[in-house]
This record gives C-alpha cells, sequence and structure tokens, in this order.
C-alpha cells in the first residue's frame, strides 16, 4: 500500500526529519534521526529502481493533480539508478560520519549539521524523482544552500570563502538554468517534462529554444564543474567536513550530470541536440582538457584532499566524454562511470576522513610512512586509486572499456589513445601517495598514530569493495545502464 | 521597432548583464551580493512580464472579461524570490562569517591574507 507513494516519500521523508533534528537539539538523537532516514531512503529506492526495471516508467500524481497540470513524479530506469547511488552514498557515509564529525565540527553545531545533511539529502533525491522543470530549480537551490552551509563548517577559515564562493557560482548556475526553463516555458507553454518533450520539437528552430539550449548546458556544466567551469570545486571540496566531501563528492555533481542527460535527450531530443546543434563537438573538447588539464594539475597538489578534487574534474570529462560520442555504448559508459566514480571518490575521501582523524591535514608530508600505522586505510587508498587509473578488475575499468568500445565504435581510434594516456595521468598522482605513504620514513606525527576506528573504517571499506565487487560482476551496473542508456537514445522518458 | 516592442526583455537582459558585471567586477564581498541578486531579479522581469497579455485582466472569471494574463509565472517568481532572499541571507551569514575571521571583505586583502603562511 505504502509503496505506491515511494516516489514522494524520496523527498518528504528527508525534508521533514531535518527540522526534527533542529527541535531534538542533541548531538547523538540528530545523528540516529539521520541515519535512520539515510538507510530507510535506500530501501525506497531500491525499491522503485527494481519497480522501474520491471514496469518501465513509474508515474506518480502528486496531490492528485493530473499531469501536465499537477507536479508529476516520474521514475524510470535512469533516475532510478541515480536515486539508488545518492541514497547509498548517503546511508554509507551516514554510518560513518559519527567519529568523523565528532572530530572536525563542533558539538554544539551537530544537530544543525545533520538538519543541513537532511536538506541536502532531500534536494538531491527531489532532483531526481521529479518530472517537472521547476521543480528541478526549486530542489537544485534546496540541495545547493544545504551544500554551502556544510562546506562552510569545515575547520579551516578557507572554508569560508570557499563556500562563498560555491554560493556565487552555484546562484549563477542555478539562474542560468531558470532562465533555460523559463524561455522552454514561454514557447511551449508547459514544464512537465514529458510534455516539453513532445511539444519542442515543434518550435525547436525558433531562437528562444536554441537560447535555452544554450543557458541550461551552460548553467548546468557550472553546477557539474565542467572543466573551465570548475573554479569553485578544488577549494570546497579541499576545505569542506570529510563527510561533507565524500557525500558532495560522489553525489552532487552526479545529480548534475543526470540533469544535463534528462534536457538533452528528453526534452530536446537526441537528434536534435547531437546531430543538429553539434552539442558533442563542444562537449568532446572540453572534456579531453578536463582530463588533462585537470589531471597534470591533481600530480602537483600536496593537500590529498585538493588532489582527489582536480581528480574529480577530470572524472567529470570521462563522463562527458561520453556524451559526446553520441551513441548508446558512449552513454552507456557515461552512466557506468556516473556510479563508479561516485562509488570510488566516496571510498577515497571517506579513507581521507578516517585519515584525517589522526593527522588532521592529510597532506603528501603528513602521510609519510602512514601505511606501517593505519595499514587498512591506506591500502584502502590504493585500490581506490586501482579504480581510478582504470585497472581491470575495478570499476574505473569497466567504465573506461564502454568508452573505447565507444569510441572505436566511431571509429576514433586517436580517442582511445587519449583516453589511455590520460589515465596514466592519474597512476602518475596516485604514484605520489603510494611513495609517500610507504616508502618514505615515517613523520614523526604519523609513527604515533593508530588505526582508525572500525565505525569509520567498515563504511568506507564497504565502498571500497563495492569498488571490486562491480569491477568483476558487472551484469547489474552495466544490465541497467544499457537499458538506461537505450531508453534515453530512444527518445521519450 | 522591434525593439521597442520587445521593450521588457531587453530591460531585463541590461539588468542580467549589469548585475553579472558586478559580481564578476567587484572584489568587496558584499557589493558581489548585490551584484547578484540584481542579476537573478532580471529573471524575475523576464518571467513575469511574459505572463502579461496586453489587455489581459487577473485570471478571474467575470462576464465582459475574455483576455485573462498568465498567473502561472507569477507563482512560480514567487518561489524564486523565496529562493533569492535566502541564498542573499546565507551569503551575508557567511560574510559576516569571513569578516570576523579575516578582518575584511576585500577579495584580494584575504586572497593576500590566505598565501602568508
Amino acid at each position: 500500500m505504502i509503496a505506491i507513494h515511494f516516489p514522494a516519500l524520496q523527498v518528504v521523508v528527508p525534508l521533514l526529519a531535518a527540522p526534527l533534528c533542529v527541535i531534538v537539539r542533541n548531538a547523538r538523537a540528530a545523528w540516529l534521526i539521520a541515519l535512520a532516514v539515510s538507510w530507510a531512503m535506500l530501501y525506497v529506492a531500491t525499491g522503485l529502481l527494481a519497480e522501474a526495471l520491471s514496469a518501465g516508467v513509474i508515474s506518480y500524481r502528486l496531490g492528485s493533480w493530473a499531469p501536465p497540470w499537477g507536479i508529476e513524479y516520474r521514475v524510470d530506469p535512469v533516475n532510478g539508478l541515480l536515486l539508488v547511488l545518492v541514497s547509498f552514498v548517503g546511508a554509507v557515509v551516514m554510518t560513518f560520519s559519527r567519529a568523523s564529525v565528532d572530530h572536525e565540527v563542533p558539538r554544539s553545531q551537530h544537530h544543525l549539521f545533520y538538519a543541513a545533511y537532511l536538506l541536502c539529502l532531500s534536494g538531491l533525491l527531489g532532483i531526481a524523482v521529479t518530472g517537472d522543470a521547476f521543480n528541478i530549480f526549486v530542489f537544485l537551490e534546496i540541495s545547493s544552500l544545504a551544500t554551502y552551509i556544510l562546506i562552510a563548517m569545515g575547520r579551516d577559515r578557507r572554508a569560508l570563502t570557499a563556500s562563498y564562493q560555491y554560493l556565487i557560482m552555484g546562484t549563477i548556475g542555478a539562474t542560468f538554468i531558470v532562465i533555460g526553463i523559463g524561455l522552454l516555458y514561454l514557447m511551449t507553454g508547459t514544464l512537465n517534462l514529458a510534455d516539453l518533450a513532445q511539444r519542442v520539437p515543434q518550435v525547436e528552430h525558433t531562437r528562444p529554444v536554441l537560447a535555452a539550449l544554450a543557458f541550461l548546458t551552460v548553467g548546468i556544466s557550472l553546477k557539474l564543474a565542467l572543466f573551465p567551469l570548475h573554479l569553485w570545486l578544488p577549494n570546497a571540496y579541499a576545505y569542506a567536513p570529510s563527510m561533507v566531501t565524500a557525500f558532495v563528492a560522489a553525489t552532487a555533481t552526479k545529480v548534475a550530470v543526470y540533469l544535463l542527460l534528462r534536457f538533452f535527450f528528453t526534452v530536446f531530443g537526441a537528434s536534435f541536440v547531437l546531430e543538429q546543434v553539434q552539442v558533442p563537438a563542444i562537449l568532446l573538447v572540453l572534456s579531453l582538457a578536463a582530463m588533462f588539464v585537470a589531471s597534470t594539475v591533481a600530480i602537483y597538489q600536496d593537500d590529498l584532499k585538493r588532489m582527489l578534487a582536480y581528480s574529480s574534474v577530470a572524472q567529470i570529462g570521462y563522463i562527458t566524454l561520453g556524451v559526446s560520442t553520441a551513441s548508446a555504448t558512449g552513454l552507456t559508459a557515461t552512466l557506468v562511470h556516473l556510479l563508479n566514480h561516485g562509488v570510488t571518490k566516496g571510498a577515497l575521501f571517506l579513507l581521507l576522513g578516517c585519515m584525517a582523524l589522526r593527522v588532521d591535514r592529510v597532506t603528501i608530508a603528513s602521510i609519510r610512512g602512514i601505511g606501517r600505522t593505519m595499514p587498512l586505510t591506506t591500502f584502502g587508498v590504493v585500490l581506490g586509486g586501482f579504480s581510478l587509473i582504470g585497472v581491470p578488475t575495478t570499476v574505473g575499468f569497466v567504465s573506461k572499456w564502454y568508452l573505447v568500445l565507444a569510441a572505436l565504435e566511431r571509429g576514433w581510434w586517436w580517442l582511445a589513445v587519449l583516453i589511455l594516456l590520460s589515465s596514466l595521468l592519474a597512476v602518475v598522482y596516485m604514484w605520489r601517495v603510494v611513495e609517500a605513504a610507504y616508502f618514505k620514513e615515517p613523520a614523526p606525527r604519523a609513527r604515533k598514530v593508530t588505526e582508525a576506528p572500525l565505525s569509520m573504517l567498515l563504511p568506507a571499506w564497504a565502498l571500497v569493495a563495492a569498488c571490486i565487487y562491480f569491477g568483476l560482476d558487472t551484469r547489474l551496473t552495466v544490465g541497467v545502464a544499457t537499458q538506461a542508456a537505450q531508453l534515453l537514445m530512444g527518445g521519450t522518458p | 521597432m522591434n525593439v521597442v516592442f520587445h521593450f521588457n526583455y531587453w530591460v531585463a537582459m541590461v539588468l542580467l548583464t549589469i548585475g553579472l558585471y558586478i559580481v564578476i567586477a567587484r572584489g568587496n564581498l558584499v557589493k558581489k551580493l548585490v551584484g547578484l541578486s540584481i542579476f537573478q531579479t532580471s529573471v524575475y522581469l523576464l518571467y513575469i512580464s511574459a505572463g502579461k497579455i496586453i489587455g489581459g485582466t487577473p485570471p478571474i472569471i467575470a462576464e465582459g472579461f475574455t483576455i485573462y494574463s498568465n498567473p502561472l509565472p507569477h507563482v512560480l517568481i514567487l518561489t524564486a524570490i523565496v529562493v533569492g532572499v535566502a541564498t542573499l541571507a546565507l551569503g551575508l551569514a557567511l560574510v559576516v562569517r569571513i569578516q570576523e575571521a579575516y578582518g575584511t571583505i576585500e577579495e584580494d586583502e584575504i586572497q593576500r591574507q590566505d598565501e602568508e603562511p
């Protein structure tokens, strides 16, 4: 009975739990609420994905108003996949967070911290689940405002400026998205995505629709940190509390990628975006620039969180590269890498959180010799690094394999070579970590540290294990991604 | 003639550009937020003016009136205004915290202090 309302529960439960956290004013109780809600949302999301895979599309009428007049929540395999990713990362990160947040955030602010986290979760799930264009903007702002607060809670004062910078860039991005949605509304008179998909083709060659495509592309690219628009990302990731970095890195940019796919393929239609307007050509250049420039910059970073932040920008390059090949195989690669990178980066940032608990600032200098004193954490980082590079038997290999396949399918052998070359850059920056952790004389502080508590190690290793498991057994990830990619290329949701 | 006909859109676009320019060109964190607000406000105008139909009345059914303005953009923008206010409030709160931490709200000063150690 309650299963009918699963789409609405994804948004409503975290949204109501957030003020509850503020009311209880107790650190432990707030954490328990957030933990319970996160795991409940994972249960709901998997239920939704399973139903979407068997039944096709789930349409939920909010308040029983029939679409396109009322707001419709619509779950198909594409956003079902995303709901599972976001809630899975949320559940794991919440399990991890207690010791880490105790260490990094003043205890008097804990209940507010968890309230902001729940709002962020609600916003991200909302963007994924909704089938209404203006709803997307509202949820985007809910999640973004909550993210600014979470980032500003970092201990370093630079967290404040990082959050401010993200606020400016994020608001510009969101405003561009509203302009795009507004122009589409003016031309079609509807805000429902499925309805837009039917009406846009009739007016697709008018200038406002082209302008809408441009505004939406730039606005969403700001949110997903596509290469020249990524400037907010490194500082925000570097100075936020560890748990926030892991959650935001694994989910926020991925949800923005989903938005890009949704607007490109569902609303504007594959043939319009890919063939008539030539968006792929622009994406191809920017993706390649991201892969090489951001990876190269990552090599020169001493702060490990900053290094992985630049690596994230590079990995987003791989994700958008899949779109730019303009084929179903490329889209499969995009969707698989979306999941894989979410899990990998989540694992790596959680493990850095374990290190931060012991050495405070995680830099190449401060982790010297840490492989001896924190063997489990360090080995996890190495396995996560393998996945970033794309070593076989890890998830990173699976997504790069499909990316190379998509490139060869188009006859672009040079692109396959470039993908392999850029992976070598990942080898270089991950090697610096391995070298410092295993082969250098221990730093005075790293000599005395002990392994992180199990409450943090277990969730982090769960994600590392997921990196390996989905690298060996690709039926689930690639199976769902292929189905979702075909749905997107087919046009209608 | 066309320029006059699209006067409302021109105003929106000019405000949009002015706002974005302030955000980029000003180093003072509060002034940047002012620019951001102007930038967001221009979008409200874009929506609202499109909902107005010349000769249209408020959408209340009554005898003798057949042309109604579209109320939906107003509702949407009401939401957008709330979002804008929330963003501005959060931005200003951050600026207060930055002032407490750095003793300044000038961007170049903050950058200099961060580079020192």
